[in-house]
């Protein structure tokens, strides 16, 4: 008992701790997952932050910084709650992160009723492109549909004339697939929502699939799921007969598990980590001396986040209080991005090339590498929708 | 066997509490209640406005932890489900509110007849079944809700769905203000847990509870058990809908995770943690595990391998929670 | 007709895979009457060594054999230190309990292995597909996954129903204190009988890896369908569960097969597309609901004491 009231107490002293007054810090909370199966793509995003924090000499602006770290556990109800702790108790200047569609929708209330600074380093729910746009969050990933879009014209460059598209049923997953349709010209025979996060087993699926006889396949699962999926595609002997094409399946983080098998398999990303710029080849040289792993995508976008925080406080000369000039500077993204050209489009959505890239054997090792340009400065499709505020 | 009259019955009775010295576990609640009261002020003062947040968040779930207890500590009957009520009620609210009825006096009793009536088909069914037969089928309710409500397209699917308004009542008590929201939350509380504990006193609760230790006993002298436990059933779901309809307006954003078969063992761990054989043990429950959630989550990202292994300690060695604890030491 | 035999196949294959955690659940279940949450954990922490050993010999069989004696290992001790102060407690206790194990084995395997996961990859001969009938092609691996379990199944059939074991099993689910009185070391027993549940749920999971992927967490969602089983099956019978796991599975992958074609039938496009998912998830769990309501103790109760 005495136990519990300790830590009650302790409890209560961590949430009463006063915000430091008159601070010349700034604050950042960064809201990622930690926990879970899923926690890999947490950890690259906040090396990915924490190797920007040693490149600016740990400092943002010329300002001494402080970062919270805090754990969404993929489910939207806890991120709001860290979401809302971190403005309402920490009182902070920034919420840098979150990796998931449905935590972002649900923290745009908390966080645009306070006026908060936000980048989106993942999550690219249509919603924030279109109707929900704030003056307050920017985003440094993509919309979802236009990474699915860019692997549809490449489709219709490899002369595929019918697909057949599968992706989990949640809102990622949805605009993944309308993000395909709406580029490729060929026709669609099939099209399959999964149950998401828990489906084990997509035989069911794939036999469905084989049995439609299309030119090609076109697949969305991020994490573990396209692991999974990638691994019965080819155990059911469907690599020589149907080529896959996919979006944000094969990366940094399930390539080294997937070897062999992700071996030939396109898919669309704006970001590869051999891109040709200065900014990259420090990012990805450094990364991989401090950490002993190759970044992924999701770190890249996350590197990005902490380069426009910097730039944007540079240019108020580390003002919070004027928010209209600070976000008119982080609307110029004046810093080098680790993946060439980076503007904002109005809704605060990056306009960016995509890539075609590859899984390739080099040796021992395996890796992604860029093939091709599949668009340059795309813009997402939602922009008319956001009546941005002045 | 079992000692009814004393079950329970004194944590709140004003009469006990004046005519009794004062033992740890009356001025235990008393402290609590009295934290609970005063902490909107003591958070205005500070500043710390997340405190008010939390606790708001505390209060509703220790509601649906205080209707759980109602069933499972003194009815025996252990739902594995009963997160689908905080679903339901908050889906009622926001699939309102998202079609432009924002007026809490329809938006409320309307989501408390959905829960009601939700738990009327679901125990009928459940209830001809006793023991582990029992947990699984309330899940399997349970998970049958979560999948519909992921499929419900129009109103989020799996993503949820953002309440841009709190429910409308008159201008008085305007709920959108964090202090009044958190106050109806602790008066609701309050008045759930006398409510409770009344109906636990009453010869309907003296019924239940003797058809917890042996059924066919109160069958034979001629009550029929399975019509009273079915009504206690209905009102733990009426009463955990409510939770749901707070619920949704606090986070303003309902889904399908609200009703994650996790959630459902959350709530029998606050239950448990608090101690089962009172009606205000859930609350005390529903305060520690939360705010030891959040230390520990803040503290560590392997909470699990502290809170696993101690909640295998409170089984195995504080059965009766808390409370139990509390009893004991009143006691000696 | 040959697309729905190759779906039936599908369904077969999911089910076995479904038995093998199923069997281990309805042994302990049926004889030691403890709900154990923590069934899937084992099911996890057997991949997890599987591919461990798998990776260290560089054999896929040599990691197999490596992690089922390990994993075994874990179960005993397991119920040497946690397990067995539960035995005669009631369901909530237990359901509680291992909650309680749940939580502590998903953060020990991430601290212990990393977040990442790991893979389980199939020696290269058994990557392909053989063809089972004109026209339809069959991974080998899911052929072997099923004749395995077949296998398994066979021999626990042996080992409860005819030898000494086995028979001493029966006698201490029926009546612990007769078994005790006759000088038999019931606590022994019970130690080995849950052993033997560990060993089969990560066996299950060891050879479930190649298809799917070990990581934090793999055990949860197949051990609620594996409490469907038996709940369906009715609890402590082995036959229940096999009879029990082959019909989730079947329905389970046929509902993923048919029904979002049927909804969008119904309903526009994109609602079909998304109400199909959730219908077909939701099957199992009408199921299970259905047999209890008309058969409250499952499709074949185990005999009552």
């Amino acid at each position: 008992m005495k136990r519990i009231v300790l830590v009650a107490c302790a409890a209560l002293a961590l949430a009463m701790s006063p915000a430091a007054a008159q601070q010349k810090t700034i604050k950042i909370g960064f809201v990622s997952t930690f926990s879970g199966p899923v926690a890999a793509i947490g950890n690259d995003m906040r090396n990915s932050f924490e190797l920007a924090l040693d490149h600016l000499g740990r400092k943002l602006g010329g300002l001494p910084v402080e970062v919270i770290y805090e754990d969404d556990q993929i489910k939207p109800e806890v991120g709001v709650q860290k979401i809302q702790k971190l403005i309402e108790s920490d009182k902070v200047d920034f919420i840098v992160g979150i990796i998931w569609s449905n935590v972002l929708l649900a923290s745009l209330k908390p966080v645009i009723d306070s006026k908060t600074f936000m980048i989106v380093t993942n999550a690219g729910a249509s919603q924030l492109a279109g109707e929900q746009c704030s003056p307050y969050v920017f985003s440094t990933s993509w919309n979802n549909d236009q990474t699915p879009q860019a692997i549809g014209l490449y489709m219709n460059q490899k002369n595929v004339k019918t697909a057949f598209l599968i992706g989990p049923n949640y809102a990622a997953g949805k605009d993944m697939l309308e993000g395909v349709a709406a580029t490729f010209k060929g026709q669609i025979v099939g099209r399959e929502l999964t149950r998401w996060p828990d489906q084990l087993d997509f035989s069911a699926e794939l036999s469905k699939a084989a049995a439609a006889k299309p030119d090609a396949i076109f697949a969305f699962y991020p994490g573990g799921a396209g692991i999974q999926f990638i691994t019965q595609y080819v155990q059911k002997g469907l690599k020589d007969q149907i080529p896959l094409y996919t979006a944000f399946t094969i990366d940094e983080l399930s390539l080294p598990r997937l070897k062999d098998l992700a071996v030939g398999i396109p898919g669309a990303q704006q970001w590869v980590n051999d891109l040709p710029n200065e900014a990259n080849k420090k990012y990805v040289a450094d990364y991989k001396a401090k950490y002993k792993l190759s970044p992924s995508f999701y770190g890249s976008q996350t590197y990005d986040a902490a380069l426009l925080i910097d730039s944007g406080l540079r240019a108020t000369k580390g003002d919070m209080t004027n928010k209209d000039a600070l976000r008119k500077a982080l609307e110029k993204a004046d810093f080098k991005s680790v993946r060439g050209n980076f503007k904002f489009g109005p809704n605060h959505i990056p306009i960016q090339n995509f890539y075609l890239q590859a899984a390739v054997k080099e040796g021992d090792d395996f890796r992604l590498k860029t093939v091709a340009t599949i668009v340059e400065n795309d813009q997402d499709k939602h922009v008319s929708k956001c009546k941005m505020p002045n | 066997m079992i000692d009814w009259r004393n079950l329970s019955a004194d944590w709140l009775d004003a009469r006990k509490l004046a005519s009794n010295p004062p033992n740890l576990r009356n001025a235990f609640v008393i402290a609590l209640l009295a934290i609970l009261a005063l902490l909107p002020i003591y958070s205005a003062l500070t500043g710390n406005y997340f405190l008010v947040t939390l606790f708001t968040r505390i209060l509703i779930l220790a509601l649906a932890a205080v209707s759980l207890n109602l069933i499972m500590g003194f009815g025996g009957m252990v739902s594995f489900g009963h997160a689908a009520y905080l679903g339901i009620g908050g889906y009622v609210v926001g699939i309102l509110a998202k079609e432009g009825i924002n007026s809490g006096f329809v938006q409320w009793p309307l989501a408390l007849i959905v829960s009601g009536l939700f738990a009327l088909g679901v125990g009928a069914l459940c209830l001809r079944t006793r023991g582990v037969y029992f947990i699984m089928i309330t899940l399997a309710f349970a998970q049958m809700v979560y999948y519909v409500a992921i499929g419900l397209d129009r109103y989020g699917g799996d993503d949820g769905l953002t309440i841009n308004k709190r429910s409308q009542f008159i201008d008085a008590v305007n709920l959108s203000n964090k202090t009044v929201f958190y106050y109806v939350c602790f008066a609701l509380l309050l008045a759930v847990v006398y409510l409770v504990w009344r109906l636990v006193n009453s010869r309907f609760g003296l019924v239940i509870q003797g058809a917890r230790s042996n059924d066919r006993r109160m069958r034979a002298i001629g009550f029929p058990t399975f019509r009273y436990k079915l009504v206690c059933f209905v009102i733990a779901g009426v009463l955990c809908g409510l939770s749901g309809v707070l619920l949704a307006n606090h986070t303003s954003f309902i889904s399908p995770a609200m009703m994650q078969w996790t959630r459902s063992g959350d709530l029998i761990v606050m239950a448990v943690l608090g101690g089962m054989g009172s009606v205000f043990g859930p609350v005390v429950g529903a305060v520690a595990f939360l705010l030891l959630e959040e230390v520990l989550s803040s503290v560590t990202e392997y909470s699990g391998i502290i809170l696993g292994p101690m909640l295998l300690g409170v089984v195995l060695f504080a059965r009766g929670g808390i409370d139990g604890i509390l009893k004991d030491h009143s006691r000696g | 007709m040959l697309y729905l035999i190759e779906q039936c196949l599908n369904g077969v294959q999911l089910g076995m895979l479904l038995f093998l955690l199923a069997a281990g659940l309805t042994l302990i279940f049926g004889i030691m009457d403890l709900v154990n949450l923590a069934h899937g954990s084992l099911y996890m922490v057997g991949a997890y060594l599987a591919a461990t050993f798998a990776a260290l010999t560089g054999s896929f069989v040599a990691g197999l054999v490596l992690g089922l004696i390990a994993t075994l290992a874990v179960g005993i001790v397991l119920e040497v230190v946690a397990i067995r102060p539960l035995y005669g407690r009631d369901h909530l206790d237990h359901v509680l309990g291992t909650f309680g194990l749940l939580l502590f084995f998903n953060d020990i395997v991430r601290w212990i292995w990393g977040p990442a996961g790991m893979t389980l990859s199939l020696p290269s001969q058994m990557l392909a597909a053989v063809q089972v009938l004109p026209g339809v092609f069959y991974p080998m691996y899911r052929i072997v996954i099923i004749l395995a379990t077949l296998a398994v199944g066979g021999l626990l059939y042996v080992l409860v129903m005819r030898t000494r074991i086995g028979m001493l099993i029966r006698a201490g689910a029926s009546n612990r204190e007769m078994v005790s009185a006759l000088g038999i070391n019931i606590t022994l027993l019970y130690t080995l009988v849950f052993g033997l549940g560990a060993a089969l749920a990560g066996f299950a999971g060891m050879i479930a890896a190649p298809i799917s992927f070990v990581q934090i967490g793999m055990g949860e969602n197949i051990l609620i369908l594996a409490f469907v089983v038996i709940i369906i099956g009715g609890i402590g019978s082995i036959r229940g569960a096999f009879v029990a796991s082959i019909i989730v599975g079947l329905i389970d992958t046929l509902g993923r097969a048919f029904l979002p074609d049927l909804a969008r039938n119904f309903l526009s496009y994109s609602a079909g597309s998304s109400l199909g998912p959730a219908l077909s998830s939701m099957l199992i769990y009408m199921l299970m609901a259905g047999v209890l309501v008309f058969r409250p103790e499952g499709l074949f109760p185990a005999s009552r004491k």
